[in-house]
């Protein structure tokens, strides 16, 4: 018979229950007898069905196809039928908390409710031109290759629990609608990618991601949801979607380093905000006015590399690839 | 040790401190930085020039890194953002078929990028190369009593992959080991590894605000007399920002952001002026009376 070895693990979950301590979370420690091959679901189901009946958690196909089992452990986002406990447990012990950036409904269970609204608001569904052809929609194999990477997600939640901006702004599409609706946006079959990106361009789309790879990180199936959000932007800039500060950001930058291989923090600012935007440069003032105080105003002629020229050759050569 | 120094943009624009007090730790650290090496290279593209055009951003990371390989040195950088993307370039690199392509283009210039030396950051540099007992002996003012909240910038932290945090686990925990071995206590938050909203304070204002005002607020309601940063954007973001933040949340906050060649600086016994610690927005004087140094 295979040999294991049985350890005890101390397993400390946050619980919220809206009838027990007036709705307030709390934290509560369970010692687990556990094996070597454990995943931290299977700690979670030992303790639901040996020692706290009361324990909510959610969880289906335990092989992480069905996504329902997103939890925070240690504070990151994960699956937990995926995640081995020998690997996360540090000095035997491990916290486990329901995903970030959905209300509670009971102990790890969250509400999905506003990840649902989210990923229907991109309309996450073929809409495709011209006539309805007898058969299917047919799509040539090459041009459907790189999305099956997109295809791949889950919708299990984990980048959506874990992204840094959904946690100060609620509006923001996050980082799952956002690769959804690049899956669709990069079909070739789908006829409304201008209107698509039209209203991607619109605050809380693609412009409000930071960039943090919260998501690239958590993500269990490698799905890379920032990479397609910057997709988008390019795929925006390319089709003119370009009068917003995002867009200009992006289009300075890239301008500035094209021609003096450095970057020049005044002009990028300048740039992207519009020399004549005399509103909003006004509101920058008193930061630029504090800085200036304690000395750090950087200089408006910066350094430049000093061979321009190449690096300008590098950009001729590779911009419109 | 020798060094191509990779100063980024920041330090030679809105962080000049940075720069200053870079130069200052590493004599002391037995670091050579070579400043001429690397006087053809360009920005690394900050994440930005990668939105739209990876293979152009991973070039000229690419060409960055072979200037430096020309003169047989590695890449020292003080910035997380100037780091992970080097990083990430260089994990890319690791594809033959890629390298190839992009080797070519560099063949135009004489260039070569093999990737046999990594990029590395100061504060890997210290943690692994100096490492715990070197360093140890050469601090001559025990930072005792000062607590401070490590924050350590989004690319010095994600992806674990390009960084390799696999290979070298230390990197996870090496802000907070260096607190430990000035003698500092760590105040641990759970923003250290988050997003200071830098990218998008041009863009987005008030997300950006909301998260310069939780970290801030956090750490300094958890007791930290500073927070400690990597990465010379964190600290703009975070330094800069920071008055206006607290207006935001109407409160006070007032915690000074200090970079990590500032904190290595104090540690080994040298002068706040020379380190440029006065030349923040948020006041450092209190933190400076705190370890009885006069401000
Ligand atoms: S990279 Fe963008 S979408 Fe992904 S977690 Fe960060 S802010 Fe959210
Ligand atoms: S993108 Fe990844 S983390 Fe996000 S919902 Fe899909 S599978 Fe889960």
């Amino acid at each position: 018979m295979l040999q294991t070895a049985k350890k005890t693990i101390q397993i400390e979950i946050k619980r919220q229950d809206p009838e027990i301590n007036n709705g307030e979370s709390y934290n509560q420690i369970y010692d687990v007898e556990v094996e070597d091959w454990f995943t931290v679901l299977d700690a979670l189901i030992k303790i639901r069905e040996e020692i706290d009946g009361t324990l909510s958690l959610r969880c289906a196909c335990r092989a992480s196809i069905c996504g329902s089992c997103a939890m925070r452990v240690n504070g990151q986002a994960k699956l937990v039928c995926k995640t081995k406990l020998s690997v996360v447990e540090k000095n035997n012990k491990i916290l486990v908390e329901p995903v970030g950036n959905m209300p509670v409904i009971s102990d790890l269970v969250a509400d999905f409710k506003p990840f649902w609204d989210k990923f229907n608001a991109v309309e996450p569904y073929l809409k495709p031109e011209g006539e309805v052809p007898e058969g299917e929609y047919l799509a040539p194999n090459d041009d459907m290759v790189h999305l099956v990477g997109v295809m791949n997600c889950i919708m299990c939640g984990a980048c959506v629990s874990d992204c840094t901006v959904l946690e100060v702004k609620d509006n923001f599409l996050g980082p799952a609608a956002l690769a959804k609706s690049y899956r669709f946006i990069a079909d070739p079959r789908d006829g409304s990618q201008f209107e698509r990106l039209q209203n991607l361009e619109k605050d809380g789309g693609i412009w409000d991601c930071t960039r943090c790879m919260q998501c690239v990180e958590v993500c269990p199936k490698d799905v890379d949801p920032m990479e397609r959000i910057m997709s988008l932007r390019s795929k925006s800039i390319e089709n003119k979607i370009d009068k917003n500060y995002g867009a200009r950001h992006a289009k300075s930058f890239t301008d500035l380093i094209k021609n003096n291989g450095i970057l020049n923090e005044v002009l990028l600012i300048l740039r992207t905000k519009g020399l004549f935007n005399i509103i909003e440069l006004a509101k920058l003032l008193p930061i630029a006015i504090s800085a200036q105080l304690a000395g750090k105003r950087p200089p408006f002629f910066s350094h430049s590399s000093k061979n321009k020229n190449q690096i300008k050759k590098i950009f001729k050569k590779l911009e419109d690839k | 040790m020798k060094f191509a120094f990779f100063p980024g943009c920041v330090s030679r624009g809105a962080c000049p401190e940075l720069y200053t007090s870079t130069v200052k730790i590493s004599g002391i650290l037995g670091i050579e930085l070579d400043e001429k090496a690397l006087e053809s290279a360009s920005c690394t593209g900050a994440g930005v020039l990668q939105e739209k055009n990876q293979l152009l951003g991973d070039t000229l990371n690419a060409r960055n890194i072979a200037l430096a390989e020309k003169q047989n040195l590695p890449i020292l950088t003080i910035c997380s953002t100037c780091q992970g993307v080097m990083s990430q370039a260089e994990y890319r690199l690791e594809n033959e078929e890629y390298r190839a392509q992009i080797n070519e283009t560099l063949a135009d210039e004489g260039l070569e990028y093999t990737g046999k030396t990594p990029t590395r950051h100061i504060l890997w540099i210290i943690v692994e190369e100096i490492g715990e007992k070197k360093f140890k002996s050469l601090v001559k003012r025990q930072l005792d009593g000062l607590r401070l909240a490590p924050f350590y910038g989004c690319y010095l932290v994600r992806p674990s992959k390009a960084l390799k945090f696999y290979e070298k686990p230390e990197r996870e925990t090496c802000l907070e080991d260096l607190t430990e071995w000035v003698g500092a206590t760590v105040v641990d938050f759970p923003g250290k590894t988050a997003c200071c909203g830098f990218p998008i304070v041009t863009i987005n204002e008030k997300a950006s605000l909301k998260m310069v005002g939780n970290h801030t607020s956090t750490a300094k309601d958890l007791g930290a007399d500073a927070m400690v940063t990597p990465c010379p954007l964190c600290h703009l973001n975070l330094d800069q920002y920071q008055d206006r933040a607290a207006g935001m949340m109407k409160r006070k906050i007032d915690l000074p952001i200090i970079h990590v060649p500032q904190l290595v600086g104090l540690a080994l016994g040298l002068d706040p002026e020379e380190l440029k610690i006065n030349k923040h927005v948020i006041s450092t004087k209190k933190l400076l009376t705190e370890i009885s140094l006069k401000p």
